[in-house]
C-alpha cells in the first residue's frame, strides 16, 4: 500500500507536465486531462484513507522511501513520503477540494484561451502542496513550499495582461520570501541542533534540547507559517492575490497555500510543545489576525476582498488553536477542513456571482441577485451559515471548539485569546451577513442603468445576471453539503479527535467557563453580528457610493494600513538604507581606495622627473652612487 | 720613487675622466674620458701589486684591458651608427626612450 503514496503526487504533476509541455493541440481536452488526474490522486487517496481506517490505530503510519536525494554521510537526504492521519486529511482535502475547484474551473474559464494552461498550474498547484505536506523531512517540505509558492504567483498573476495582477503576483511571491527564510532557517537550525531534518529523528531528539534552541527553531517556523498562511505580520499579500481567477482564489484560500502554514505548525507540535514561549507567541500572531482579517472583511466593497478578509481571520483561529499546544491542534486541524469547504464554496459562488455580472466585484453594484441565482444563492447561503457558526452546521462544531480550547489555556491569556476569539465570532457574522445582504438581497442596484453599470464594463451595459452552468454549480453544491454536514460527521462521537489524536497529541484543558457557557456566548455574539449586519444593510438601502465612513472605516478599507506601513517602514527604510550604504560606498570605501591609488600616482610622478633622459644625469647618479658606496665602506672601516 | 705618488696621478686620471664625462655632451669625448677611467684603475692596480708584491692586480689590468678594447668595438660602433641616423654625435640629443 505504501506504494501508492508517491501516485498521489505523480498523477498531478504528470498532468502539469503534459498540459504545460504539450502545446496548443492539447488545448481542446486539456482541462479534461487535468481535472482527470486530479481526480485520480483523490481516487488514489480514498484507496488509501480506506486502507489506513482499516488498521490499528497506532498502526497509521505508511512511510515510503523514494529514493535518496542527497546521499552525503553526514548530509542524508531522502525523498520519503509520510502518510499518517494528519496528511491523509491534507491529502483528501487538498485533493477532493481541489478536484471540485477544477471541475467548476471547466466552466468558469471557458471563454479564457489560455485554459490549458490555467489547468497546468492548477494541478502544479497541488503536487506541490501534496509534496509538501506529505513530506517526511523538512528539507522536502521545503521543496512543495516553495512550489507551492511558484504556482501560487504562476496563478494570481494568470492574467498576466493586467498590470495589478502581475503586481499582485509579484507582491505574493515577494512577500512569501520572507517567510520562506524563516523557514530555510529554521531547517539550517534543526541540522546543526539535531543533525538532521527528517521528522523522526528531530521529534525524538527534542527532549534533550536546550529551550533556547527549540524557541528559536519555533519561532522561524512561524514566521514561515505567517508568510504561506497570510498571518499578520505577512498578511498584505492576501488581498492582493484576488487579482487571480476565482478558481485560483478558492485553491489558496480552501485547499491549498494559506493551510501549509497550519500544517506546517501542527506537523511541528513536538517542537513547540518543548518550546512555550513560542507557542506563547503564534497565540498572539492568531489572536491578532483573527481579529485584523476580520476587521478588514468588514469594510470591504469588493466580495472576494471582503472573502479574503475573511480567510485571514479564519487562519487566524486556527493558528491561535494551534498555539494552544495540544488541547488546540485537532480543533485547528478540524477548523481547516470544515473551513476547507465552507470557503470553496463561498468563493466558488462568488465566482458564480461574477460570471453571471459581468466580472462586476462591487457589492454596491449587486442586490436582489437570490431571484436570478438560486443555486448560487442557497450554496452560498449554506456556506454563510456555516462559516458564521450557525448551529448544527460545520463551521459551528469547529469554531465553538477553538473558543472554548482557547479560554482553556487558563489564567489572563486564556480570557484574552477566548475574549479575541468571541470578538471575532461577531465580527464574522456581521461581515458575512453584509456580504450576502448586499449580494442577494435589497434592491437590484445594478439596474440602476446610466452612472453605475453602464460606465464601461467591457462595453456589456447593463448585466443580466443569469445562473451559472451545471458543471460550475454542482461543485458548488458538493461543497455546500459538505459545509452543512461535515462538523457534524467529524464531532459524532469525537471522531476527528480519534483520528488525528495519535499523530498531534490531546489533551483537555481546565476552562475556567463551562463549554456550555462558552457555546453561549459565541451564539449571543452570532446574534449580535447579524443583527447589527440587518440593521445596517438590511433594513436601509445600501448606498451605491461607499459612504466616506468612520476612522476606522476607511483604515479597513485600505487594509488597516498594511501597505502603508510596509511603504514607510520596509519600503522607504530600504530606500534610506541603500541610499546611506550607496554614500558610505562612493566615500569611505572608494575614498581609501582611489585614495591609495592617487598617492601611488603623484609619487610615481615625481620619481618619473629623475628618468629626464640625459644620459649625463643618470653617469651623475652612478658616480654619486658609487662614491657613497666607498665612502660607506671607508666608514665601517673606520669604526 | 714612492708608488703612492703613482696612485695620486691614477686619482687624478680618474677624476679627469669622470669629469669629462659628467660635463661633455660629445660621445666621443665621452667615450675617451671612459678609457681615461678605465686606464686610471689600470694604474691603480698595477700600482698595488707593486705594492703588495704579487701578480695579481697586473693580471686584473690585463683583463680590464681586453675588455677596453671590446667596449671600444662596440661602443664605437654604436656612435657611428647613431651619427650616421641623427647626423649629431651629441649624448643629449639620444633621448628617443624617454617618455
Amino acid at each position: 500500500m505504501e506504494n501508492l503514496i508517491a501516485l498521489l503526487i505523480a498523477a498531478p504533476l504528470l498532468g502539469a507536465a503534459v498540459l504545460l509541455v504539450g502545446g496548443r493541440r492539447l488545448d481542446a481536452v486539456g482541462h479534461w486531462i487535468g481535472t482527470l488526474l486530479s481526480t485520480a490522486s483523490f481516487v488514489i487517496g480514498a484507496v488509501l484513507f480506506v486502507g489506513l481506517l482499516g488498521r490499528s490505530a497506532d498502526d497509521r503510519t505508511l512511510i515510503q522511501h523514494l529514493y535518496t536525494w542527497i546521499p552525503v554521510e553526514s548530509f542524508q537526504a531522502d525523498v520519503t513520503f509520510r502518510l499518517d492521519q494528519l496528511s491523509m486529511t491534507f491529502v483528501l482535502l487538498i485533493t477532493g477540494v481541489g478536484s471540485l475547484i477544477h471541475l467548476y474551473s471547466v466552466g468558469y474559464m471557458e471563454h479564457d484561451e489560455r485554459r490549458r494552461r490555467f489547468f497546468g498550474y492548477l494541478n502544479l498547484f497541488l503536487a506541490a502542496m501534496l509534496l509538501l505536506v506529505l513530506a517526511d523531512n523538512y528539507l522536502l517540505l521545503y521543496v512543495g513550499w516553495e512550489g507551492v509558492g511558484l504556482a501560487s504567483y504562476l496563478l494570481i498573476g494568470f492574467w498576466q495582461h493586467k498590470p495589478s495582477a502581475a503586481t499582485a503576483a509579484k507582491k505574493a511571491f515577494l512577500v512569501n520570501r520572507v517567510g520562506d527564510m524563516g523557514l530555510s532557517i529554521a531547517i539550517m537550525l534543526m541540522f546543526t541542533t539535531f543533525g538532521s531534518f527528517a521528522f523522526g529523528p528531530v521529534f525524538g531528539h527534542v527532549g534533550g534540547t536546550s529551550e533556547g534552541r527549540l524557541t528559536a527553531i519555533g519561532l522561524m517556523l512561524l514566521l514561515a507559517a505567517c508568510g504561506k498562511s497570510a498571518q499578520v505580520p505577512l498578511q498584505s499579500w492576501l488581498g492582493d492575490a484576488m487579482e487571480g481567477p476565482t478558481p485560483v482564489s478558492a485553491l489558496i484560500h480552501a485547499a491549498t497555500m494559506v493551510t501549509a502554514g497550519v500544517y506546517l505548525i501542527v506537523r511541528s507540535s513536538a517542537i513547540f510543545n518543548a518550546a512555550p514561549d513560542a507557542q506563547l507567541v503564534v497565540t498572539v500572531v492568531g489572536g491578532v489576525t483573527l481579529l485584523f482579517g476580520a476587521i478588514v472583511g468588514c469594510a470591504k466593497d469588493d466580495i472576494k476582498k471582503a472573502l479574503a478578509g475573511s480567510t485571514m481571520s479564519q487562519i487566524g483561529y486556527m493558528v491561535l488553536a494551534a498555539g494552544l499546544g495540544p488541547i488546540g491542534y485537532v480543533f485547528a486541524i478540524m477548523h481547516l477542513v470544515t473551513h476547507g469547504f465552507f470557503k470553496a464554496g463561498l468563493f466558488l459562488g462568488a465566482g458564480s456571482v461574477m460570471h453571471g455580472m459581468n466580472d462586476e466585484v462591487d457589492m454596491r453594484r449587486y442586490g436582489g441577485l437570490r431571484k436570478y441565482m438560486p443555486i448560487t444563492f442557497i450554496t452560498f447561503g449554506l456556506g454563510y451559515l456555516a462559516i458564521i457558526g450557525f448551529p448544527g452546521l460545520s463551521g459551528f462544531f469547529s469554531k465553538d471548539k477553538i473558543i472554548e480550547a482557547a479560554f482553556a489555556k487558563g489564567g489572563t491569556e486564556g480570557w484574552i485569546l477566548g475574549g479575541a476569539a468571541l470578538v471575532g465570532a461577531a465580527l464574522t457574522a456581521f461581515y458575512m451577513t453584509r456580504v450576502m445582504l448586499m449580494t442577494f438581497f435589497g434592491e437590484e442596484r445594478w439596474r440602476t442603468g446610466s452612472g453605475a453599470a453602464a460606465d464601461g464594463h467591457d462595453g456589456h451595459g447593463e448585466p443580466h445576471p443569469h445562473e451559472s452552468p451545471g458543471i460550475m454549480t454542482i461543485p458548488m453544491m458538493v461543497l455546500a453539503v459538505g459545509s452543512v454536514f461535515a462538523g457534524f460527521f467529524f464531532n459524532l462521537g469525537d471522531r476527528f479527535l480519534h483520528w488525528l489524536e495519535p499523530v498531534t497529541g490531546h489533551s483537555e484543558g481546565h476552562s475556567p467557563v463551562s463549554a456550555l457557557t462558552v457555546t453561549g456566548a459565541t451564539m449571543v455574539c452570532l446574534v449580535v453580528g447579524v443583527a447589527v449586519a440587518w440593521a445596517q444593510y438590511g433594513r436601509k438601502p445600501v448606498p451605491a457610493a461607499a459612504p466616506r465612513g468612520s476612522l476606522l472605516t476607511r483604515a479597513a478599507r485600505r487594509d488597516l494600513l498594511q501597505d502603508d506601513f510596509n511603504h514607510v517602514v520596509l519600503v522607504r527604510g530600504g530606500e534610506h538604507l541603500t541610499r546611506s550604504l550607496v554614500y558610505v560606498d562612493h566615500t569611505l570605501v572608494d575614498g581609501v581606495v582611489n585614495g591609495t591609488a592617487a598617492s601611488f600616482g603623484g609619487l610615481s610622478g615625481r620619481l618619473r622627473r629623475l628618468q629626464n633622459g640625459f644620459a649625463r644625469s643618470y653617469a651623475v647618479s652612478m658616480f654619486g652612487g658609487a662614491a657613497l658606496l666607498v665612502a660607506a665602506t671607508l666608514l665601517m672601516r673606520a669604526v | 720613487m714612492n708608488p703612492v705618488n703613482y696612485l695620486y696621478l691614477a686619482a687624478l686620471l680618474f677624476t679627469i675622466g669622470a669629469t669629462g664625462v659628467l660635463i661633455r655632451r660629445n660621445a666621443i669625448v665621452v667615450f675617451m674620458c671612459i678609457e681615461l677611467m678605465l686606464n686610471a684603475c689600470n694604474l691603480a692596480f698595477v700600482v698595488f701589486s707593486r705594492m703588495h708584491g704579487n701578480l695579481d692586480g697586473q693580471i686584473i689590468a690585463f683583463f680590464t684591458m681586453v675588455v677596453a678594447a671590446a667596449e671600444v668595438v662596440v661602443g664605437l660602433a654604436i656612435i657611428v651608427s647613431l651619427f650616421r641616423s641623427r647626423h649629431s654625435a651629441s649624448v643629449d640629443d639620444a633621448s628617443l626612450m624617454k617618455l
